[in-house]
């Protein structure tokens, strides 16, 4: 089978920031917690490869670190949405028409219906701005998404065949879930999982552009935006950097997402043909 | 012949525009004033757009700080300082074309210093005992004990005199008596007032005058570029100041302000209530790295809680000098080690790049920090009144404020007993060289007990267009004085 | 069928009663005092007092939250305590700004997705198609307040062509309000635009691929007549539920893009109560956003159910 160009595009992109992003655990070219304020917004130069920003701290090693935090933020995120959406979805489509079923599908109509930023901004205006904060703020959202994609999965799952064999044979409804749906559904939850962790990169980078998200030290592409804006007329390079990090980032996740979809839908690749 | 025609009318609107005089002006402000009563409302920016404009007070702060005659053409008082007489101007009316006399100021003043005010700066009116009008042009207030700033009191934006017939709607109508009447306000985008015509002072040279708000530096910046806004007295972003000043469409007015900018240290806590501790924070701070950091070189360092153009400033910077290794000894002399202390900081840039670079400046002496950026409602309900914090940035940008040291509940908590009684000597002292000695004194107290970090005068800096003149170049207090402004050629 | 109605109604009901309770409970632990925040650093704590009293603070949570709700449903949301004027006021006055921002936006955004869906669905496969996808998928990776900045950097200060933000007031004319509107709504449409294409583009793959289309074409219409007279219109329902999601999103969501053009709209007025502690304004205008979209989500399901009689045995 041939793999589709853009899921390698978009491996090559995510990996590319992975491993910036583990790498700067070992190695960043200058440290980013010490200030030099005479080498404040250097242009690139052998020293500096990207150059420094207003407090003389080295761009390329802020845009590792920065990685760092966004995948960080974005990946807890994707796991706590799964983590608490998944087995809901599961519950929801094995008590199909139930109670249970009602009150968890209204309940993630009811998150929907929040304005998510303003839901952020509300939670880190109870516990204070901080990068677990971002992450629980994006983690609410996350879980319905992973909510109704599991329960539209399973549910197509539970009329099948096989699934009524089993329990024909006696296996309780939790047992079918665990054993035979969630096995099968697992692609569509990577796919999904895929498409959240972009979303995530987007929405760490929209809160801690505003203010909300890690707080410094600790470098992170929204924040080195936000710093960066009034300099853009100065030096355009501050702002258009990170920028261009999270554009490439979203694009590569969201470019391995599609392509792993087109490889694991089968009506996909018919219709691609 | 159309390229001809052209030029003449291009020659023709100049000529037009040297003529008519342009008399509208729209001005940047940062933030929004959340209404325009100055009596009941912290926020300077209500100030910003009311004072000396809408509201005046019975004094007024000139320029340049100095106490000048408002509503009150002249004052006296008794020999034992308790007894203001101030004699009003005739003739001044309020905008809704009713009188402005002694029962306005009886009115404004025990409204002010009533029990169920909600007057901000209420300690302005704490010692008046009565006020009285012996005529309608006459008025004399009592106070419980001398009081030699009473008449600087009285030039604050708080103290500003209202009707009772007109105050109820002045959040969001205001009448007062100045140079300029209220008349719109589109919220969230700009306040309008105009020339009053039957303003008993010199008129001013303004028709209109425009305040938008505009809170993001960059948009500010953008809003001067594209002549959206003809000026911005407090522009928010000083790292864009050098491209105004490389280009002649712009002046950039760079004056001083009451703002001394301090590394706030809970002296309640330990490990900072130990003076050595708060000695080795101060030898750890470089100013100058934070000024040119922060504020991209504007600012004034202080080594004290005092404004360096006022006449009574020392110099005491040098106690507190950039010395990491005097930090480091003065922490091993505490028995001080492994210390993570939390710096909490309130939105404005200072305090948020500052903290970053004085954190960095912490991490070199050995004292780690934990940064937490707070909203202003968040830092003054845990900072200022629960005063759970270790260390805090925040300009305090109130004129002569060097008596909140003497307030042990004060959320520094400096508690020092022979400061207090001699700011209690410093308020009822009238001799201006032994005033000025006190001064000098109670400077040199706070910096010998390193009460907090004093880091450096707040610069106002501002963007005008190059035409316009008269805007105030210092900010004594926190006002947009337009009355003297106009646009030349 | 009334059944179905009536059951959803009473979920609808019960929404709205936790999604008030939530707020409520939400804004009234996020610390920070009102008063203390409108009076500043030197207040004096019995004028703090005296306002809290003026404002109604010092009255119980329940007979707060009481007051709140049976004030939205006789709909008196209160004063704000900022600005001292009704708060239904302020949202009419921010809501000029903002509904004709998301129309604009969604307009926008339409107007290039569907005939860019349009033709990538019907070049499926081409280089066109894959400059499209491709084009699309860079689309949705841009923040939007960084494109926003761009287009200040490029159309406002650099070309001059718009002002760099602000609002002059629908007084000012027309034109000159729309002109204004005009970069945030092309900061906010660009990843709604491309999100809407790429449905539009699988949409209409799907219906192509389906029966009716192929009798049509085999009935004598050419690709293009099938498309546009069949496929068009069945895949318009897809588009038009992600076009009514969009909606939603663009009127809260545009506060970051408010604030990088200074927009006086609902996103900045929720966002400023809460630096502000303007509690009632923050109360009033979520339960309103949340109760919009319930509604409308609760009109779409009835909507579907009335088309589709199987909708109406759960979902």
């Amino acid at each position: 089978m041939k793999l589709p160009l853009q899921l390698i595009l978009g491996a090559l992109l995510s990996v590319f920031f992975i491993v910036a992003a583990v790498l700067s655990f070992l190695w960043v070219p200058h440290d980013v917690t010490t200030l030099a304020i005479t080498q404040k917004l250097q242009a690139p130069s052998g020293t500096y490869w990207l150059g420094t920003d207003h407090l003389g701290r080295d761009t390329l090693s802020l845009l590792m670190v920065g990685a760092r935090t966004s995948i960080a933020v974005a990946v807890v995120a994707v796991g706590v949405g799964m983590a608490v959406g998944v087995p809901l979805g599961l519950m929801a489509a094995a008590n199909r028409g139930s109670l249970i079923d009602e009150v968890i599908m209204r309940g993630n109509d009811l998150i929907f219906a929040f304005p998510s930023l303003v839901i952020a901004i509300l939670i880190t205006a109870v516990f204070g701005p901080s990068a677990v904060n971002a992450i629980l703020a994006i983690s609410i959202f996350n879980i319905p998404v992973f909510a109704r994609v599991t329960r539209g999965g399973a549910l197509s799952i539970w009329t099948l065949d096989y699934i009524l064999a089993a329990r024909v044979a006696g296996k309780g409804r939790l047992r079918i879930s665990v054993e035979h749906i969630l096995p099968n559904i697992l692609n569509l939850l990577i796919v999904q999982g895929t498409i959240q962790f972009s979303l995530g990169i987007l929405a760490e980078a929209a809160l801690s552009y505003v203010g909300l998200g890690a707080q410094p030290p600790t470098p992170s592409w929204g924040r080195m935006l936000a710093e960066a804006q009034t300099m853009i007329y100065t030096d355009p390079r501050l702002a258009i950097l990170p920028g261009l990090a999270i554009v490439a980032m979203v694009l590569g996740l969201n470019l391995m997402g599609d392509g792993l979809r087109d490889l694991t839908d089968p009506r996909v690749r018919r219709t691609r043909a | 012949m159309t390229k001809l025609f052209t030029s003449a009318a291009a020659i023709a609107l100049i000529a037009g525009s040297a003529f008519a005089q342009q008399d509208t002006i729209t001005i940047g402000m940062q933030l929004e004033p959340p209404n325009l009563d100055p009596t009941g409302g912290a926020a300077a920016a209500i100030d910003e757009v009311v004072y000396s404009n809408i509201f005046e007070g019975l004094t007024r702060f000139g320029p340049d700080g100095s106490i000048q005659p408002g509503l009150a053409s002249d004052w006296s008082v008794n020999d034992d300082g308790t007894v203001y007489t101030f004699t009003l101007r005739d003739g001044v009316t309020f905008h809704d074309g009713s009188a402005m006399d002694a029962e306005d100021v009886i009115f404004s003043l025990d409204r002010a210093r009533a029990e169920d005010s909600t007057n901000a700066q209420k300690a302005l009116f704490a010692g008046i005992e009565s006020v009285e009008a012996p005529d309608p042009l006459t008025v004399e207030v009592t106070l419980s004990e001398p009081n030699g700033n009473f008449p600087f009191n009285m030039a604050w934006g708080d103290a500003v005199i209202v009707a009772p017939e007109s105050i109820e709607e002045a959040a969001t109508a205001p009448v007062g008596t100045g140079p300029f009447t209220f008349t719109e306000w589109v919220q969230g985008d700009h306040v309008t007032i105009s020339r009053n015509d039957a303003y008993w002072g010199e008129a001013p040279a303004l028709a209109t005058a425009t305040f938008k708000f505009i809170s993001d530096g960059n948009a500010a910046f953008a809003a001067m570029m594209a002549g959206d806004v003809d000026a911005f007295p407090v522009f928010p972003a000083p790292e864009l100041i050098s491209q105004f000043e490389a280009d002649p469409r712009f002046t950039v007015i760079e004056g001083s302000t009451e703002g001394e900018t301090i590394l706030g240290m809970n002296n309640a806590l330990a490990p900072l209530d130990n003076v050595k501790v708060r000695r080795a924070i101060s030898h750890a701070i470089n100013r100058q790295d934070i000024i040119d950091g922060a504020m991209f070189g504007y600012g004034t360092p202080i080594g004290t809680h005092f404004a360096p153009h006022n006449p009574d400033y020392v110099d005491l910077t040098d106690m507190s000098a950039h010395d990491p290794e005097a930090a480091k000894a003065l922490l091993a002399e505490a028995g001080v080690e492994n210390l993570t202390l939390r710096l909490m900081l309130p939105p404005p840039t200072y305090a948020r790049r500052g903290g970053e670079i004085i954190a960095a400046q912490l991490r070199d002496v050995g004292i780690e920090t934990e940064i937490s950026n707070l909203e202003w409602a968040q830092w003054l309900e845990q900072v200022f009144k629960g005063k759970d914090f270790d260390l805090t940035i925040v300009s305090h940008t109130e004129p002569a404020d060097i008596n909140i040291y003497a307030r042990p509940e004060y959320y520094f908590q400096y508690d020092n007993a022979d400061f207090q009684a001699l700011i209690e000597d410093l308020a009822v002292e009238s001799d201006p060289a032994k005033r000025s000695e006190m001064n000098k004194t109670a400077q040199r107290t706070i910096a010998e007990d390193y009460v907090n970090g004093y880091l450096f005068q707040l610069a106002k800096v501002g963007v005008a267009n190059a035409k316009i003149e008269g805007l105030w170049e210092n900010a004594p207090t926190q006002a947009n004085d337009l009355t003297e402004v106009r646009w030349v050629d | 069928m009334l059944r179905f109605v009536l059951t959803r109604f009473v979920s609808l009901t019960l929404s709205l009663i936790v999604a008030s309770l939530v707020i409520f409970a939400v804004i009234e632990i996020i610390p920070g005092d009102p008063a203390s925040y409108m009076l500043g650093l030197n207040a004096s704590p019995d004028a703090v007092a005296a306002l809290r009293d003026q404002l109604g603070l010092n009255e119980s949570l329940a007979l707060r939250y009481v007051d709140w709700v049976g004030g939205m449903v006789t709909g008196d949301f209160g004063l704000s305590y900022t600005y001292k004027v009704p708060v239904s006021d302020l949202v009419m006055q921010r809501l000029w700004v903002s509904l004709p921002l998301a129309i604009y936006a969604l307009v926008l955004s339409t107007l290039i997705a569907i005939p860019v869906g349009l033709i990538a669905a019907a070049k499926r496969g081409s280089a066109t198609d894959y400059s499209i996808m491709g084009a699309t998928q860079l689309g949705i990776a841009v923040p939007n307040f960084w494109f926003a900045m761009l287009l200040v950097l490029v159309f406002a200060v650099t070309l001059r062509w718009f002002s760099a933000g602000g609002f002059p007031g629908w007084d000012a004319g027309f034109w000159l309000a729309l002109k204004s509107l005009t970069l945030p709504a092309i900061a906010l449409a660009l990843p709604q635009a491309s999100i809407l294409a790429r449905v539009m583009r699988s949409a209409l793959i799907e219906t192509l691929g389906e029966d009716y289309i192929r009798t049509a074409r085999a009935k004598g219409l050419s690709r293009r007549q099938a498309t546009v007279r069949h496929a068009l219109r069945n895949a318009m329902i897809p588009v038009l539920t992600i076009i009514g999601l969009q909606f939603s999103f663009l009127l809260a969501g545009a506060i970051i893009i408010e604030n990088v053009f200074f927009l006086p709209g609902l996103g900045r007025l929720i966002f400023q109560g809460i630096t502000q502690r303007d509690l009632i304004v923050v109360e009033s205008l979520v339960m309103l956003l949340v109760f919009a979209v319930i509604l409308v989500t609760f009109l779409v399901d009835i909507a579907y159910a009335a088309v589709d009689p199987r909708l109406r045995r759960g979902r």
